[in-house]
């Protein structure tokens, strides 16, 4: 079963929820997707060692000696990743989307492709005996995380508890973290700003059509009724609520998950975990 | 000879100098025989992606022998020097006052570009 | 006419939180929401809507089925999983590379710009504001978050305002560079944890290529003094200024939650003091 973490916005506490939810849980493969900036590890601390690949993409590349100067992949781009200056066709790989056209295009069949390095992907398959770790990371000077987020999928092992972290907001790459999840949960707090960016977290998952629930973090008796009224109204599970405490917020600050100073927490996640479970099922 | 300002306006010799080059609202074509100019709209301007790219392309094509600008990001800078152009960095001024400057020899010739790469941060 | 971009690289550090308390100082300016994945300022700013516009980003695929006779090249030829195995398309993966289009053999396919999001003109309480919002499943290729600032700033010149704010986008990506682009200064706005420092460091990268005088200000600063104390040598070491630092107070979090200034809800409190001397250090450095 696959279960993504996400937040219409960064600094929720998704990273959070879904670090302590996969230290609570047996035979978990934990993904972190934010591949812009990967700051789960700084939480479970895996050990990489060597273990790392590279993620590849294609881009153009043009045979000067066939090529007729025809201009016909310079017009066709849509990305304005081909240039025709100085009579040779210059390729701009940073801006290139990988889509292979310019390849069809050419009449002289003067344009090949070559590998370029998008990102990289990083594992440790023993953290603990119950935790295997991923992380992608996109590399300096790329345009879209996408390609990056979809080969770190390729790893998914579906007897696991796969729990992926994905890249906040509701744009491309979120998406496509959670397109293939059997379950999602929505990361928010109980602030103005808390449910207008979970209002749009749950236009992402109803448009996506999965199921989901929220966790409500830094939460607050007396506060939480602005996320819990509208959860109500809309008939959302919450599945959990986390306290506003100063003691959570240093141990995050450490980069210490507070499942594990705060134990008792464990059984609570298990709790989440086991009533999502029942309605995947 | 034939001169490429980057402008923010269409108004004649009297438009101004647009310091941004891919995203310049126009490129006025200057020919200093006739002082006659013609503007050419820059559609790089609302290009997603590659908007310097497109606008070094565009400004290739005019066939000018001198461009003066302001800030030319990297890709277009290193896509410029492969043509024969000779590239400038001209004040936000009038174009008349731009071209009169270029002809005193008063503006700086570029030989990098001026500000870092945008896709080279990401 | 100055221009000042709030960013902060990590997510929930109170970037918004600042520029919204900011604005309330410096009065009389013009206001840019450049987080146009997730804009939050209106809700503290509470302003007018005067005008909407349609935001016309991507280009997508649209398929004419009277045209269509199924041959499946469409399919084949995408890389991005965008034409579905009864040769639909799936507007979330494509990405309008237009390949599909230039190789149909009955032109059923054409490119077509699409609304991707809203502009917003609006008027708050301390000067005209420029906002937007992609809708979900855009792609954030900065040129929205550029339309939102160059709007600010030609409406700082039309109405000879001083200043324009920016809030700032989140991230590394080309959405922030864009924020940043031709800007007078930035202030990035951190928090003593193990990813805010983390962020930081990435952000201010992205800040040094464009040479600009960068400013820090740490948020909850009293919740890791280790990491507080190591955000300001980082800073010393980069030579970057500290503007200030506001502590970690309920107070913030009690106005938030009414949709409040802290400057107006409490404006003797340690936390409004604390931001009152960034505005003071910031206005200088400008």
């Amino acid at each position: 079963m696959q279960i993504t973490v996400l937040s219409g916005k960064g600094g929720t506490g998704k990273t959070t929820v879904s670090t302590n939810l996969a230290l609570s849980l047996p035979n978990v493969q934990f993904f972190d997707a934010d591949v812009e900036e990967p700051n789960s590890y700084l939480f479970i601390k895996p050990d990489f060692a060597d273990k790392s690949k590279s993620v590849l993409r294609k881009i153009p590349e043009v045979d000067q000696e066939k090529c007729t100067s025809c201009r016909a992949c310079v017009d066709f781009c849509e990305y304005n990743a081909l240039a025709m200056l100085g009579d040779e066709v210059l390729v701009y790989p940073e801006v290139c989307h990988s889509c292979g056209g310019c390849k069809h295009i050419c009449p002289e069949g003067a344009i090949t492709e070559k590998d370029k390095e998008a990102g990289e992907i990083n594992w440790d398959l023993e953290v603990t005996e119950e935790l295997e770790y991923w992380q992608g990371k996109m590399k300096i000077g790329e345009e879209s995380s996408v390609p990056i987020i979809e080969e770190l999928k390729e790893e998914i092992k579906p007897e696991k508890n796969v729990v992926m972290d994905a890249p906040p907001g509701t744009t491309c790459p979120t998406i496509e973290a959670a397109i293939d999840s059997d379950y999602c949960i929505l990361v928010t707090e109980p602030t103005p700003f808390g449910l207008h960016d979970l209002k749009m977290a749950v236009e992402v998952v109803e448009e996506l059509g999965k199921p989901y629930g929220i966790i409500i973090n830094r939460a607050e008796e007396g506060e939480n009724e602005i996320i819990e009224d509208y959860a109500a109204e809309n008939n959302i599970d919450i599945l959990l609520k986390i306290p506003f405490q100063r003691q959570i917020a240093e141990l995050y600050s450490d980069g210490i998950p507070f499942v594990e100073e705060l134990p008792e927490w464990k059984e609570k996640f298990q709790e989440v975990f086991a009533d999502i479970q029942a309605v995947v099922e | 000879m034939k001169i490429v300002v980057t402008a923010a306006d269409d108004n004649g010799l009297k438009a101004k100098l647009d310091s941004r080059f891919g995203r310049a609202s126009y490129f006025a074509f200057v020919d200093t025989k006739d002082d006659s100019v013609e503007f050419i709209k820059n559609d790089a301007k609302n290009a997603s992606s590659g908007a310097g790219v497109q606008a070094a392309q565009t400004v290739a094509d005019t066939g000018a022998d001198v461009l003066i600008s302001g800030n030319i990001g990297p890709k277009a800078f290193d896509g410029l020097s492969r043509t024969d152009l000779e590239i400038y960095s001209g004040p936000e001024e009038s174009i008349q006052k731009v071209i009169d400057e270029y002809q005193l020899g008063n503006l700086e010739q570029l030989e990098s570009a001026t500000k870092s790469a945008h896709a080279g941060l990401n | 006419m100055k221009k000042l971009t709030v960013i902060s690289g990590k997510g929930g550090t109170g970037k918004t939180t600042v520029t919204a308390n900011l604005a309330a100082l410096a009065q009389d300016l013009v206001l840019a929401d450049c987080d146009v994945d997730a804009p939050n300022l209106h809700l503290l700013m509470n302003p007018e809507v005067e005008e909407q516009e349609d935001y016309r980003g991507a280009k997508l695929a649209v398929k004419d089925d009277s045209k269509c006779i199924d041959c499946g090249k469409c399919y084949e030829l995408c890389e991005f999983n965008a034409v579905t195995p009864d040769y639909e398309i799936n507007d979330i993966k494509c990405e309008g590379c237009g390949l599909c289009v230039a190789q149909c053999p009955t032109d059923a396919l054409t490119l077509e710009k699409q609304v991707t999001g809203d502009l917003f003109y609006s008027k708050s309480a301390v000067g005209p504001m420029v906002h937007a919002k992609l809708k979900i499943g855009a792609e954030n290729s900065g040129k929205l978050v550029s339309e939102v600032k160059e709007n600010a700033e030609q409406l700082a010149k039309e109405e000879g305002k001083d200043l324009v704010l920016v809030d700032g986008s989140p991230g590394i990506g080309c959405p922030v560079i864009a924020s940043l682009n031709g800007v007078d200064g930035a202030l990035i706005v951190t928090e003593p944890t193990q990813s805010g420092l983390a962020d930081l460091k990435r952000v201010l990268e992205v800040v040094d290529h464009f040479s600009l005088p960068a400013m820090v200000a740490i948020n909850k600063h009293d919740l890791n003094q280790n990491l507080s104390q190591e955000i300001k040598e980082f800073c010393q070491e980069k030579d970057v200024k500290l503007v200030g630092e506001i502590p970690f107070s309920t107070t913030i979090v009690e106005a938030m939650r009414q949709g409040e200034l802290v400057m107006d809800y409490a404006a003797d409190s340690e936390a409004a003091e604390a931001i009152e001397e960034i505005w003071g250090k910031v206005k200088k450095e400008l």
